[in-house]
């Protein structure tokens, strides 16, 4: 609902904007001007808004310190796997609901939706012993399982809102020309589907990377992707703040910057459709 | 156009999804109930039976119970009325005719992708500390005391980080709902001399309804599990202070090694999370077109 504005009201509500947005923005920016401190200036009182000896050092160490790039490979390989399988399992499903709905698909959405409410710490102990048990603990394989497990809900719903979009008449025209079901949802469905598949696996890519409490409580070293890269980080007292925040830039950059360039595909897919 | 052996078929690619997530769901929810009534404590392990409904009654107990109760519904809910209310008057304003509109988005955007335990110690480091933080010295700046966030306001601290981290979704959700808003509406109020109140209040809002919904709906979800953010700043404390359930449970099977009473806690935190799911899937479901 963009309007014209007087151009002195437009010069206001440029500078509000911008100092909200940059507000919201502060403490991503302030990590990533710590980061290149060294520790001394990263402490200093008054804070130093730029170091006058900036360095590169922090990276480095961080670097040496720790396997990073285990860490980093883990958590592509588990982020876009989990996702992979996700939407293998949730294209025909999603698929089922929008062109054959049934009494019951609305139930079966809210149902799957409502197996997110179950809070992780609760079944935390049983996981862990499953887990064990069946030999997936500290398995990328295993993780690659859990998250696709925690994410499908969301996979499902967001492709059954960009599916339902799609008119069943084209769909039905193919099925006169003697396509079969598979080559329908191949050829077909598929093509037509790819923006809205698109934004589902960038948003769930997104979730997976940033999980937090499977990706920590199911691992230990093998499998630890950069959530608990950073977990091991987190412990400093004042001392390490330059090599924290050095620390947390890596492992949130690839997404963040993943985010921005996908920005206007995700938006969409978040509200499931409620919000076109 | 569906024929027997569409529904047929339809059926059967639906099956995996579902029957994956109930085994996903019924597998630890059936383990939780059993170690429920069971005495299970990982320090005397040689002790073990059937305690009956013991593992509750301690756990509805505790002093601690009601407490983490009232931390998770106001972490809940303060979450949500920080974001709505603040995504809502963001929104508006980067909705207006400004300088740099997609770089304006990318700011805005950043924290969503930023994962849990970073932002967490981002926050508890680089802002809160009590010594090193730039609160710190900004209060310093003026000459006042440092205020001790995680120390004497946990549970607020918490629930702004969390609103941080949340607030870019909601922008985001209400950005776009504004964007499909016509300007002609608001251009006739204006003439007709609605105030800027009224327009907000009679057409704007209106019009968001449905995004205001969607982000209730999504970020409960996420809101009712939170932990990463509890365990990397408080710990839940001082004492118990910004102890929450999901909080709690933990520390019964972590700390306290109890995974009887914790499991009694897993269990009353799925009825409780059934209960919200209740009322928000009826109360606001109807309202997603789903």
């Amino acid at each position: 609902m963009a309007r014209a504005l007087s151009p002195r009201r437009r010069l206001l509500t440029t500078i509000a904007a911008w100092f909200v947005a940059l507000l919201i923005f502060f403490p991503v920016l302030w990590m990533l001007i710590t980061s290149f401190k060294t520790e001394a200036s990263a402490v200093a009182s008054p804070p130093e808004l730029f170091s006058a000896d900036w360095t590169f050092e922090n990276y480095t160490e961080v670097w040496a310190r720790s396997d990073y790039p285990r860490f980093f490979w883990n958590s592509v390989v588990i982020s876009i796997g989990s996702t992979l399988l996700g939407l293998a399992i949730a294209i025909p499903a999603a698929w089922s609901m929008a062109f054959v709905p049934t009494k019951r698909t609305k139930d079966l959405l809210m149902w799957m939706l409502s197996t997110k409410m179950m809070p992780a710490v609760a079944v935390m102990i049983p996981l862990y012993l499953v887990f064990q048990r069946v030999g997936l603990f500290d398995t990328k394989i295993g993780l690659v399982l859990a998250l696709m497990l925690m994410n499908l809900p969301i996979i499902v719903w967001m492709l059954y809102t960009y599916f339902r979009e799609i008119p069943g008449e084209i769909l039905e025209a193919a099925r006169m020309d003697g396509a079969s079901l598979w080559n329908e949802i191949v050829y077909v469905l598929t093509p037509m589907a790819v923006p809205g598949i698109a934004s589902t696996l960038l948003l769930n890519v997104i979730l997976a990377w940033n999980e937090a409490f499977w990706t920590i409580t199911l691992t230990t070293t093998k499998a630890a992707p950069l959530s608990a890269f950073i977990a091991s980080f987190s412990a400093p007292q004042g001392l390490f703040y330059a090599k924290l925040s050095a620390a947390s830039t890596m492992a949130i950059a690839p997404i963040l910057i993943l985010g921005w360039f996908s920005q206007k595909q995700l938006v969409r897919g978040l509200t499931f459709g409620a919000v076109k | 156009m569906s024929t027997q052996s569409t529904r047929l078929a339809a059926r059967l690619m639906v099956a995996p999804s579902v029957i994956l997530l109930f085994i996903w769901m019924i597998v630890p929810l059936a383990m939780t109930l059993y170690f429920s009534f069971r005495l299970y404590r990982l320090l005397s392990p040689e002790r073990t039976g059937w305690v009956g409904f013991n593992n509750y009654i301690w756990f509805l107990n505790s002093p601690d119970f009601w407490l983490a109760i009232w931390n998770t519904l106001a972490l809940v809910g303060g979450v949500l009325v920080i974001t709505v209310v603040l995504g809502t008057l963001v929104a508006l304003l980067i909705d207006q005719p400004v300088k740099g509109q997609g770089v304006l988005r990318i700011l805005v955007i950043a924290p969503f992708f930023v994962m849990p335990p970073v932002a967490a110690s981002i926050w508890e480091n680089l802002f809160m500390h009590p010594q090193n933080g730039l609160f710190a010295a900004i209060s310093r700046g003026f000459g006042a005391q440092p205020i001790l966030f995680l120390e004497q306001h946990p549970m607020p601290s918490v629930i702004a980080i969390v609103a941080w981290e949340w607030l870019p979704f909601a922008t985001l959700i209400l950005l776009t709902a504004l964007q499909s808003l016509s300007s002609e509406q608001i251009e006739a109020a204006e003439m007709d001399g609605a105030s800027a109140f009224s327009r907000f209040r009679y057409i704007i809002l209106p019009h968001l309804t449905r995004a205001i919904t969607a982000v209730i709906l999504i970020q409960t979800i996420f809101l009712l599990g939170i932990f990463g953010e509890i365990y990397t700043t408080t710990q839940g404390g001082p004492g118990s202070a910004s102890t929450t359930l999901p909080y709690m449970i933990f520390k019964q099977a972590i700390v306290a090694k109890d995974i009887g009473r914790a499991a009694a806690g897993g269990i009353i935190a799925v009825i409780l999370a059934n209960i919200v799911a209740v009322f928000l899937m009826r109360g606001l479901g109807k309202n997603l077109d789903a």
